[in-house]
């Protein structure tokens, strides 16, 4: 029931905001649902963690702790940056960047996309997994577009095509994985049903496994952005509005890597071997190290940015690739804080960006004497990323080297060589934006500051100290992808 | 009817989708595109509805209706209304090295056959032969939206590859559940839209729908 209010909420808040457009509460509606639907994803929470796993609608739906905690994340996440956006797309708004017919547009994809993100975290249907993964893409390539500037359209464009071709060889995947698996439970859905798959996934044919997962690992890997099929990523995130760049950054390259991994329990099950493990480690760490040095050439801040949300989805994939407990536990609340920190990051660079009218790295200058929370807040927003303790990100990455020194550590180097890369870049960069005297064009303008200050005190928490019950829930996820 | 007739039948109509799929790698007219992406929908309705009469699996039959409706009359005919208002219909897209591109055409079914040779090992079904076929129609949707520079070609090219995972479906599985037919009917709708909306705002920014115009986007050296 909880389930289904969760997943209804988006949906409905998409058909009202369709209805509203323009007119000056739809901001509010947006809030109100987004706020809605985290307080149900709160309540589902707290079912699953009392309960435990749970399945629902004749087995369409199924909740374990992995999935769960995701759809919290997503829910909290899109609720800050519908805050945040209120602000700053009125902005736009009233400098012209975005028409009339466009905010309705806007509003009404932003919750779709949401709703989407939910449908394919909690369905058990591996196929209804493809069909959303590809409907959180479509209700967003229209988002990148907005501005309609010749480098977003082709923004749009390219996002549209490389990650349609991906995904096109995910679903290629998918039936491979249906027809080793309906030699086992026959015709029909069940077939598809994760749960039947995990459990059973000893009874699986492994060659076409194996072939089935090269397949959903170049699909899903297309959408978490990992090297070398990461071109979409850098532009579709730099171009389209920054509410839009925080979710696509923090929400969706995480939901991308949750297909993978489920996928991942199921190969794994059925070939007795870690085999998938090493592939997923070979582009984690081709991930981190290109991301990095691309990132020491970048002069858009969005751009930059991007390039460490490509660093950080490599970070992760490599840790559940390494596998083992501590890694995947890593894995997990890194999943976590790069999502929360990252969003924080976008909503202060776009304000920056505002601040200053472009989105050029060379332009922006003394954002702390501009306005103190912007330039503090990207500030500690950098630091937090490039795992600086007391933050979480620490905790994670100290993790997931930990694991890679016991399990792997002829890879353990590489893995540091690429964190202090990026970590040299991003000081580099955003030492001269955040200090200094303002540049004289630099406007100050009102902008939301409560979703980043809530992000980096999060942040600053599970640096600090983990709540039980997250512990808890990493625990029981850690068991369930062993 | 007898199930070695329909599986030479699913192999004649696998060879037709396979030239189809040839024929709209070199195709330079717009509205040739069109037509020969239209039948390769008919073949591949066609193509799943033998499958469905020779199994008695019936909702095979849905799948072919959808394809029918859908690849066959809905698409062809939003990308016809779009040409005809965007007035590119006598545009001719020249292009190079034709006989390179047939050759890698060539080089990726073989790909395709061997890498499927594991899997036809392992089936049972009257259509495994035609899954390498199935393959090689994605890889060579693939090819062509690499080597075309326009968007409605490259957009030609998804659908085909669209329609190589369809053929795939009923060629490894007899069909996905419904469920997901449906869905994946949906999304490729939808996808539709998008393109259709795409071009106008192409257009309208760059004046053409040529894509050696979006190359903006680069890392600086």
């Amino acid at each position: 029931m909880t389930l289904l209010l969760l997943l209804g909420t988006s949906a409905i808040a998409a058909i009202v905001l369709a209805f509203v457009g323009d007119r000056k509460y739809a901001h509010e509606i947006n809030i109100a649902g987004s706020a809605a639907t985290f307080v149900a994803s709160v309540f589902l929470a707290v079912e699953v963690y009392w309960n435990g796993p749970m399945l629902a609608v004749e087995d369409f739906f199924f909740v374990d702790a992995f999935n769960v905690y995701l759809a919290v994340l997503t829910a909290f996440v899109s609720t800050t940056t519908a805050i945040f956006s209120r602000r700053y797309m009125k902005y736009e708004r009233s400098h012209g960047r975005v028409g009339h017919k466009s905010m309705r547009f806007y509003h009404a994809m932003f919750q779709l996309f949401i709703f989407a993100m939910l449908l394919a975290l909690l369905t058990n249907n591996v196929g209804v997994l493809w069909i959303s993964m590809e409907l959180a893409t479509l209700s967003t390539v229209l988002l990148v577009s907005l501005y309609r500037t010749p480098s977003a359209i082709e923004a749009a464009w390219k996002y549209f095509i490389l990650c349609g071709v991906g995904i096109a060889l995910a679903l290629f995947g998918t039936v491979l994985l249906y027809f080793a698996s309906e030699k086992v439970f026959g015709e029909g859905s069940q077939g598809l049903l994760w749960t039947n798959l995990s459990a059973s996934a000893g009874q699986l044919e492994p060659t076409v496994l194996s072939l089935a997962f090269i397949f959903l690992m170049v699909g899903y890997g297309t959408k978490v952005g990992l090297v070398p099929l990461h071109n979409w990523l850098p532009d579709a995130h730099s171009e389209g509005p920054t509410p839009i760049s925080a979710v696509l950054s923090g929400l969706l390259l995480n939901v991308a890597l949750y297909a993978l991994v489920r996928c991942k329990v199921i190969v794994d099950g059925a070939t007795h071997s870690n085999k998938s493990g090493y592939i997923m480690m070979a582009f984690g760490l081709l991930s981190i190290i290109v991301a990095a040095v691309s990132m020491l050439r970048q002069k858009d801040i969005k751009r930059m940015f991007a390039y460490s949300s490509i660093e950080h989805m490599g970070i992760a994939t490599f840790a559940f690739g390494l596998g083992g407990p501590v890694a995947t536990f890593g894995a997990l609340l890194h999943m976590l804080v790069h999502s929360i920190t990252k969003s924080a990051i976008f909503f202060a660079a776009g304000t920056a960006s505002q601040m200053n009218s472009t989105q050029d790295m060379s332009g922006i200058r003394g954002l702390v004497k501009g306005n103190p929370l912007v330039g503090w807040g990207l500030m500690l927003g950098t630091v937090a990323i490039a795992g600086v303790p007391p933050f979480g990100v620490f905790t994670s990455e100290f993790l997931i080297l930990t694991a890679a020194m016991k399990d792997a550590p002829y890879l353990a180097p590489i893995f540091l060589l690429g964190l202090a890369i990026a970590f040299a870049a991003l000081f580099k960069r955003v030492m001269p934006m955040v200090f200094g005297e303002p540049a004289p064009y630099q406007v100050s303008i009102k902008a939301s500051n409560v979703p980043v200050i809530a992000h980096l005190v999060i942040m600053l928490v599970l640096g600090l100290y983990m709540p039980v019950f997250l512990n808890d829930w990493f625990h029981k996820a850690v068991e369930l992808l062993r | 009817m007898d199930v070695n007739f329909a599986a030479q039948i699913n192999g004649i109509l696998a060879a037709l989708i396979l030239l189809t799929s040839f024929g709209l790698l070199v195709q330079k007219r717009v509205y040739g595109l069109l037509h020969i992406f239209a039948w390769q929908g008919l073949f591949l309705s066609i193509s799943t509805a033998v499958v469905g009469y020779s199994t008695g699996l019936h909702h095979l039959y849905i799948s072919a209706l959808l394809t029918l409706a859908l690849k066959v009359f809905a698409l062809p005919y939003i990308l016809y209304v779009l040409i005809h208002k965007l007035h590119i219909h006598k545009e001719v897209e020249d292009m190079v090295n034709v006989p390179t591109t047939m050759l890698i055409g060539i080089a990726l079914v073989i790909f395709s056959y061997d890498l499927m040779s594991p899997v036809r090992e392992l089936s049972s079904l009257v259509t495994r032969s035609t899954l390498a076929v199935a393959l090689s129609t994605v890889m060579l949707g693939l090819l062509m939206m690499i080597t075309r520079k326009k968007a409605i070609t490259q957009i030609v090219g998804f659908l085909s590859l669209e329609n190589g995972l369809f053929f795939a479906a009923t060629s490894a599985t007899y069909g996905m559940p419904l469920v997901v037919e449906l869905g994946v009917a949906l999304d490729i709708l939808i996808a539709a839209f998008i393109f259709g909306i795409f071009f106008f705002q192409i257009r309208t920014t760059f004046d053409s729908l040529d894509l050696k115009e979006m190359e903006k986007l680069k890392e600086e050296e």
